[in-house]
Order: structure tokens, then sequence, then C-alpha cells
């Protein structure tokens, strides 16, 4: 490890500026805070009551920044943070700058809006592609609102780019004409490691690391940070001048195709919202012996757990 | 994920009971800041500022300093044959942590990369990272030296060290004590000897019980004018951590076991001196211990604060005939006596901690900035030498009565959870131990009446009560009190007057009661203030009366009986020494 400290790692942009080291692109959300959830979280309608809920930096999320962080860190290199959402989504992006992040783009159009994860990654990569330059795309596993845990892996997929989900630990990472990252991954009662040719999209789950606090100079002076939605024309102005003006993207700016965004671009349909309180019913004992093990699998399958 | 600033109410409580933004004003004129990007724009950002610190520093001692505490106080750190200490890996996380924070640069120049926060904002910083670790106070809360660099030394050490305290690259500590000379400094003999050949100063002796003295940065106090015995005689050195100091010793100690206290040994350490010859002792390092004392007056709030808390959670979830114990009047009365006496000492503490502000902004301004309009500077000059005198007085108070203040408090949280608190399963046994050094190091409880005695017998006292009370109160029930505390005054004032008729001796003897009765009385005028600005606060200070104004009394009456016996019949009641064991 301590002699790749020594090797550069060049990369090279659209405008042939070289920077040392790794880039990487992480995408945050801003996500209600499902902890602590009050009555009127639901509307009566049986959708979710956004106004009522406080929001958060999605705790995965932070995790994925973290690492992304700890690469930079380590090796030199970039952290680029995008979210999509609204303009109050601008917080989370404040927050990853108050921990490092170099640069954060929000992506925020009313065509976005409704959009499920097929949408939402279509949305993202996109974004990762205007962003472009990255050796490694890190998201949170799964976002605690929705928790599909399929918009990570739906990126990779839509950028044609290798992904290793559930990151435990980067372990290894290597430069020259192919870059390469090992990693260990969490698969549930052990750990994986595995090599991946970046660029790659890499899912984390909250072990991994413990988030950074903020760093207080950063927040001194990225508390003034804003999009362009959030201030006036003039207050964009002055910020501008002064840097602490954020990338605010349309649809337009990723060249996305709108029917693949939003609601015509969301095969998923919400059928029906149920509260569903999970009572204990009581235990089965199942024998230690083939047979019983194999009934008890066959139960599972005839309930469609397995 | 925790956070000890803003799960504290009464902390937040003084950016309205204090003129927070004032505070701002003096720390931001003329700030020198440098190309630093993160000036504020204007007094309502800067006081926004102080509380995102704040909110940064709650966050770290809730996450990790009270998390990592209990692993640090067992195993400690650890000395290494070369004479090196190797920090305790959860003590370096948290210096990393704060480090990468940007809080190990709080008070410094913006230049430096500093914060520019004003003391107060560094007090409860200091309170709340001791209530995470009151061991690690100690690293954090070295943050004077670099300040005393700031104010004294050139500009070439400032600017060879101080960018390194802010990222937290580099600790410090304050070489003082030695063997034989510890409450007495001026009897340090560690020699600072000028080599004509090199051209530098080198030192040579042996330091003890020097807090981090495995630190990079060492502030030696040597005797440079060998000619000279007493204070005069001695010079304040900086010097790096190199080969020619040695740790010979890490001393056992009873608490703070995170903070390693080191017997140093120089051997020709090359060293560069801090402003001038022979103002070591009698400028700089009395500079240095004024702030120090404040910061154990804070950490000893940290301390009592967390004792107090795990008492709390205790009384109230321990049920013991047939209730939680804390539904008892005696276990009540414990609970309340030690909230209101660490708002008392928080009271008293913070507001010391502003008048260094203005104290420490006035010199600033009248000393550095060239060209300063005389309109502007006589009176900053006139109001710095005041408030030099009233802080001479109140940042000793402060640190007396706060770090009695937890003693208290911690042996009563120990109390509390009864036969639970005195095993090693809570940690009211740690807090009982940390909390024992407070009223001992930076200058004893003893030397702190020394000092404090001093403004209340030369009138200072007297002066500062009198302004607040010509203060009045619409609340009839608070003018009461506030006739109390006149009545109280008027007690410390007839005190004073017999012990200067009796004698010096007498006075020596009965200083601690009368900077107690000193102590209550400037405290109760803060919570009157404050008692106007919150109901609650009104419940504190007619519980604090209460309690307070029999012992007064009590003093008076003691001081007024005039029994000397402690001093002319010592042999005779205290016995032969005993034979050695």
């Amino acid at each position: 490890m301590r002699k790749m400290l020594n090797c550069a790692n060049f990369n090279q942009d659209r405008n042939g500026v070289i920077s040392v080291g790794f880039n990487s692109i992480v995408c945050v959300k801003q996500v209600p805070d499902t902890a602590n959830v009050t009555s009127d979280a639901m509307t009566p309608e049986g959708t979710v009551n956004r106004s009522a809920l406080p929001t958060i930096f999605n705790p995965e999320d932070l995790h994925a920044l973290e690492t992304a962080l700890e690469i930079r860190d380590r090796f030199g290199g970039t952290v680029t943070v995008v979210t999509m959402g609204p303009p109050k989504a601008a917080d989370v992006l404040r927050a990853c700058l108050y921990r490092g992040a170099d640069r954060a783009v929000l992506l925020t159009d009313r065509r976005a809006a409704a959009s499920d994860t097929l949408a939402t990654s279509y949305i993202l990569s996109q974004a990762v592609k205007t962003i472009g330059n990255f050796d490694f795309v890190f998201c949170g596993r799964q976002a605690i609102d929705g928790d599909t845990a399929q918009t990570g892996p739906q990126i990779a997929e839509k950028l044609e780019i290798p992904q290793v989900t559930y990151l435990e630990e980067v372990i290894d990472v290597k430069d020259g004409a192919a870059k390469t990252a090992r990693i260990r991954r969490n698969i549930g009662n052990g750990f994986e490691i595995v090599d991946v040719q970046l660029p790659a999209l890499i899912t984390v789950i909250e072990t991994a690391n413990e988030p950074r606090p903020f760093a207080a100079k950063k927040v001194m002076r990225n508390k003034h940070a804003a999009v362009p939605a959030e201030v006036t024309p003039e207050d964009a102005e002055s910020l501008k001048a002064k840097g602490l003006l954020l990338e605010q993207w349309t649809l337009d700016d990723i060249n996305a195709d709108l029917n693949r965004c939003g609601l015509a671009g969301s095969p998923t349909k919400v059928f029906r919202v149920e509260s569903i309180v999970l009572t204990k019913e009581g235990f089965t004992e199942v024998e230690p012996t083939e047979e019983g093990i194999t009934a008890l699998i066959q139960e599972l399958i005839s309930e469609r757990t397995l | 994920m925790g956070n000890f600033y803003l799960d504290n109410e009464d902390i937040q409580f003084y950016f309205k009971a204090i003129d927070v933004k004032k505070l701002a004003e003096i720390q931001e004129d003329y700030a020198e800041n440098g190309d630093a990007d993160y000036v504020p724009y204007d007094l309502d950002d800067a006081v926004d500022n102080y509380r995102r610190v704040l909110e940064i520093a709650g966050q770290i001692a809730a996450d990790t300093l009270a998390k990592n505490a209990e692993q640090v106080d067992e195993e400690g750190n650890t000395l290494n044959d070369d004479g090196t200490v190797t920090l305790n890996p959860k003590v370096r996380e948290n210096l990393d942590k704060m480090g990468a924070a940007d809080l190990m640069g709080f008070t410094l120049p913006r230049r430096y990369g500093g914060l520019n926060c004003p003391t107060l904002i560094y007090t409860m910083a200091t309170e709340i990272v001791s209530r995470g670790d009151v061991s690690f106070m100690n690293m954090f809360g070295l943050q004077g030296i670099a300040e005393t660099i700031n104010a004294f030394a050139s500009q070439e050490i400032k600017d060879e060290t101080l960018s390194r305290f802010c990222t937290g690259e580099v600790t410090g500590a304050m070489v003082l004590t030695e063997p034989d000379a510890g409450s007495d400094l001026q009897s340090v003999r560690l020699r600072a000897d000028y080599d004509e050949a090199t051209g530098q100063w080198l030192l040579n002796g042996v330091k003890r019980f020097i807090t981090n003295g495995c630190g990079e940065i060492l502030l030696t106090l040597a005797r440079s004018e060998h000619e000279i015995e007493d204070g005069r005689g001695l010079s304040l050195f900086i010097s790096e951590r190199n080969e020619c100091v040695k740790v010979r010793h890490l001393e056992h100690k009873l608490g703070i076991h995170g903070s390693p206290t080191c017997e140093l040994v120089f051997t020709n350490c090359p060293a560069k001196l801090i402003g001038d010859r022979q103002r070591g002792l009698i400028t700089y390092v009395m500079a240095l211990m004024n702030g120090a004392r404040l910061g154990i007056a804070a950490q000893s709030l940290g301390v009592a604060e967390a004792a107090f808390r795990l008492a709390r959670v205790y009384a109230n979830s321990r049920c013991q005939f047939g209730g939680p114990i804390e539904n008892l009047p005696a276990v009540a009365e414990l609970l309340t006596d030690s909230r209101v006496s660490i708002e008392a000492a928080r009271a008293l503490t913070y507001e010391t901690a502003a008048v260094c502000d203005q104290e420490h902004n006035a010199q600033r301004v009248t000393e550095t900035v060239p060209d300063l309009p005389k309109e502007k500077s006589m009176p900053l000059k006139r109001l710095m030498k005041s408030l030099k005198r009233l802080n001479a007085m109140l940042t000793p108070m402060s640190k007396f009565y706060s770090s009695e203040m937890c003693n208290k408090v911690a042996y009563d949280a120990i109390q509390v959870l009864g036969g639970s608190g005195y095993m090693k399963d809570y940690a009211a046994e740690r807090y009982a131990r940390d909390a024992r050094i407070t009223n001992i190091y930076e200058g004893t409880s003893q030397l702190q009446v020394v000092a404090a005695i001093k403004g209340i017998t030369s009138g200072i006292f007297q002066s500062y009560v009198e302004e607040f009370e010509q203060t009045v109160y619409e609340d009839a029930e608070l003018e009461a009190l506030k006739a109390q505390l006149v009545s109280a005054k008027e007690k410390v004032v007839q005190g004073v007057e017999f012990v200067k008729a009796k004698s010096v001796t007498y006075t020596d003897l009965n200083a601690r009661r009368l900077v107690e009765m000193g102590c209550d009385v400037i405290i109760g005028h803060y919570l009157l203030k404050q008692a106007a600005l919150c109901d609650r606060k009104k419940t504190v200070l007619k519980y604090f009366m209460a309690r307070e104004m029999p012992l007064i009394e009590k003093n008076l009456l003691q001081i007024l009986g005039g029994c000397q016996l402690a001093v002319d019949s010592y042999l005779e009641i205290v016995g032969p020494v005993p034979a050695a064991e």
C-alpha cells in the first residue's frame, strides 16, 4: 500500500487538465427521518406526507461519502457529490462540503418527480456521465425511505460498468493503465474479497467506516453555499463571485431522454399502502434432522419466503 | 449519535444570558485574517459560527471521547525504553478527530488557521470536551500554549509553530514544575545557558509532573540569570521534541489516566527564547496560568455535568421502597444541590470568561494595532487595566469554586448510586477520581484563595458587586433577593474589616471563608440577572439563596469569633509528628 502512495495516478479530463489520484462521484439522498415518524407521516390517501417529516442525510450515503473521502485523502483525487431532489436537498450537499467534498451538484427538475428506481437510476447515470472522468461511483446500499437497494446497482447497469455491493472495506487500489480495486464485501454470514476493474460502482454499508464530523472552517465557509433555486438572482451572483454557488442541473443539462424520467419512465406503480403491525404468533420447533430441515424449507417455499 | 452541546440547555442559555454578539464584535475588531476564506460576514454570522463549532465539539465529545473514555482510563499511555511515550490509540483517535474538525486552534487568529473564537466559546467547548473525557481536556485545553506563543513570541516562532497547532499536527506542554518547585515556581532551577558559539540557548535539568510532557512543542520555564534567585531570574523557552529531552517516568495517577504526566530530563536541549529575558515567570507564565485556570474551571464543570447526569438517570430508574429513589427527599436534595451548584459554577466561570475576552481583546488591540487613534487607545488601555485587576480576582475564584464544586458533585453522584457507585461497573468512580485533580493542579484551591483574597480585601470585589446592585428589577421578588445580596455584601465587608484589624495571619486564616462569601455574592448577582430572563432560573436562584445566605452568616460569625487556634495552638492540637512507618 505504501508503495502505491508513491505512484501517481493520472487522470486527464476533457480540457486536458491532469489530476492525480482517484476521482469519486458519490450519489447521496435527502430522506425523511423514518426513525422519527409521527402520526401525520402518512396522508389519508396512503402516500407519504413529506412536509410532516424531518429530513436527514440518508445514513448509508454518509458511509459512501466517507469511503470516497478516505480514498481521496490517502491517494489524492477528487470527490464530487450529486443528489437529485427539490432545492431543499441542497442541505445534504452542504453537509458533504462540511466534511470535505470538493464539488456538489443538485439535480432538480419537476419532470423528474415521481421517478421510481428505474427512472432515478437512469437520471443519476446521466448525471454521472455528465460529470465524467471518474474511477468510482459510490452509493449507500439503500435509502431508508424506499429501502429498495436497487438504485445503485441499476446505475451501474446503465453506465455499463462493474458493480460491487455491500462494501465494508477498500483493501487496496492499484493505478496504472488498468486501475483496479480490491474490496471486501459483506455477504451476510461472512465476507468476500473481490477485485474489480475501475471505473466501478460500489454500494456501501454502515459497518464500512465511521463518517467524519464536520470540519469547523468548512462549515463557516460553506454554510453560505446555495443552489440558485434557494436564493435571489442577485444573491446568486454574489455567491458565484465567492465560489459558493452550487451547481444546479435540470434534465436538459444531462441530456436525459424525458420518456425515461419521472412518471413516464417509471413502470413501478404503488398499488396500495398498508400499515402492518408485526405480531409474534408462537414458534415452531424444527428437529435438527434431514427430515426436519426439509420440512422447514418446503414450508418456507410454499409461503414464498424463499 | 449524541451531542453534548445540543443536549445541554444551560450552556445554550448563555447565548442569551451573555451578550455574545458584543464579544464577537471585540473579537473581530482588527482580527488578523490572512487570506482565510471562512471569515464571518457580520456579527450575527460570527455568533452562528460559534454555535456550529460547539455543535461539532458536542458531537465528537458524545460520539468519540465519551465512548473511548473507559478504555483510555483502564489502559493509559505507554512509556517506551527510549524515553518516548506512545499515546493510547484511543487518545490518538480523539486527537485526530478534533484536529480534522479544526478544533485544535480554537482561539488563534485566522492567519494561522485558527477559528478566532472568544474565550467564552472556548470555555464552553472545554466543558463539553471534559464531559466526554476529563483527561482529554488536558490535550484540548493545552491550546493556551499556542495562545502564549501568539501573545509573546517572535513572528518567526509564531510562523513556525502556530499553524501546526491548528491542524492538530502538534500538541504542547507547559513545562514549569520541578521536584522542588511546585506551588513555589520562583525556585525553578532548570538551567538555561546561552551558547555563544552556536547562538542558541541550551537547557539542562529535570522537570516533574508535566502534563503531556511528551508533546511536540515544549514551553519551558528555566533560570537564565544564574545570579538572580527569585522569579526575576526566569525566562521562558520553546523547543521542539528531540532526543535531548527524555521522558524518564510516566506518573501513575489516581485519575485522568489518558493524560500523560511526565518527568522530563533535559540534556543540552537547544531552545529559543520567548519574548524577553527575565519575564518568563512574572509576565508570560502568569498570563498562561490565568488562561489555564479558567480551563480547569471549565473542566470541572464538564466532569460535574457528567457525574450529575449519571446520578440523575440512576435515581430515576432505580426503584426502592416502591418507587424511584429520586422520590425520596434525601436523594432529591443531593441531586438538586448538585444541579444548582453546577449552574452556579457555570455562571461564575462563563461570566469570568467573558471578562477575559474583554481584557484580552483590549490588550490585543492596544498592543498590536499600529497607529491606533488616541481616542480609541486611551479608553481601551484604561479598560484593560481595570479588567486585569478584576480578572485577577474572578479567575482564581472560578477555578476555586468550580473545582471544589465538581469534587462534591462527583462524590455525591457515587452516593446516589450507593453500592453500585462504588463499583467499577459505573463511571461514577472514574468521575470522582478524575475530579480530584481539579482543585490541585494549576494551583491548589489554597493558592487560588491567596490570589482571590486580594481582590476582596482591596475593594475590587465591593465596587464590582455595587455595579450589579444598580440594576433595578421589575419583579418585586427579585428586588427582595437583591436586597439579601446587598446585605450579604455588607457581611463580607464587615468580615474584611475585622480580619484586617486583627492581623495578617488572621486574614490568611480566614481568606478561604471570605472568598467563599465573595463567590456567593457575585454568583447571586449573575443568577439574579438570569432569573430576570427565565422563570426556571428564578427557582434556581431561590434555592441558591436559601442554601448560601445562611452559610455567609455562619462564615461571618466564625470570622468575628476570632479563633486563631489552628495557628496559635497548632502543635498542641495536632500533636507530635507521627513516626514514619
